[in-house]
């Protein structure tokens, strides 16, 4: 279980994820050397996976990011399966998300822009297996992204 | 402008995509470069921005959030509330962990935690229906989720 030590690491973790241990100790009121060792219980713990670099596809010169809601043909036993399968062979499919709701799945879609997004629409989106039904977002701005959660 | 990336500049990106704790040793020996070269290329991609930041990964089930919700926000007077108004009370919601604008059906995507369906309902009733100038919402509830490292091979 977590302490409440526990919690403000993972507060201000969050917050600044690339700060140095003795900074991050400081702000949660506590030595380095407790606080390398809290993190690392949760690490084995499970609670803590790690941290990853946010790619900025726009600086990589994709200017389109647009998500797919999609409805699938659930008559077909394996349709979800299929689906997710040949999904993920679509380079420009940065995330794909299942759904209880009006949406079975969800694929979020880059392209450099309108042109390519519209090539891979035709050559390998509308070709996925299973597909009832497929609507478009587009993406304008992304105002949060850190994911944080409320601990 | 955009960035003419080479394939250590690609290969070190989806390392870091997956792991951004890797010292610059580590990544030059898994790549076959000197600690240095690495640094220096890392440094870079921070510095043209392709790199915008890091992100902590946590387990949220194993932190109490049971339920991620997925909502859809539609607008119900535009024009007489700033965009910039909703925006602002939006981000300052603990639960919604990420917001982004989108054209189309909806106007708004937030991502939603919550411990259960009840406290979801809290959050939904108490914080988004109480926001300026919220409309039509609606509601899907994350069953899996998946991250691709994207068009870096």
């Amino acid at each position: 279980m977590l302490n409440d030590l526990d919690r403000r690491l993972l507060r201000h973790i969050q917050a600044d994820p690339a700060q140095a241990m003795a900074d991050l100790a400081d702000a949660a009121g506590t030595t380095p050397a407790v606080a390398s060792r809290r993190l690392a219980r949760m690490r084995s713990d499970g609670v803590l996976k790690g941290q990853e670099a946010v790619i900025d596809w726009r600086a990589l010169g994709y200017e389109v990011e647009v998500s797919l809601r999609i409805t699938l043909d659930k008559t077909q036993a394996r349709a979800f399966d299929e689906f997710l399968a040949a999904a993920r062979e679509i380079p420009e499919v940065l995330e794909i998300q299942t759904f209880l709701g009006l949406v079975d799945v969800r694929l979020s879609v880059i392209a450099r822009d309108m042109a390519h997004y519209q090539q891979l629409y035709r050559s390998r989106i509308l070709t996925l297996p299973h597909v009832a039904d497929i609507e478009a977002l587009m993406h304008v701005a992304r105002i949060k992204w850190d994911e944080a959660l409320p601990v | 402008m955009t960035l003419t990336l080479d394939d250590l500049d690609r290969q070190l990106l989806a390392a870091l995509a997956e792991d951004a704790t890797q010292s610059a040793g580590a990544l030059g020996r898994r790549f076959g470069v000197s600690q240095p070269v690495a640094w220096r290329r890392v440094r870079r991609l921070q510095d043209l921005g392709a790199i915008k930041g890091r992100r902590v990964v946590l387990d949220p089930v194993a932190l109490g959030f049971g339920v991620t919700v997925f909502l859809g926000v539609k607008l119900a007077t535009k024009g007489r509330v700033s965009l910039e108004d909703f925006e602002r009370a939006v981000t300052a919601i603990p639960e919604v962990q990420t917001v982004e604008h989108i054209l189309g059906l909806y106007d708004y995507r937030l991502r939603v935690a919550a411990r259960d369906i009840a406290d979801f309902e809290r959050v939904l009733r108490r914080r988004i229906m109480t926001l300026p100038g919220v409309g039509n919402v609606e509601a899907n509830v994350l069953l899996s989720e998946e991250r691709r490292p994207g068009p870096l091979g």
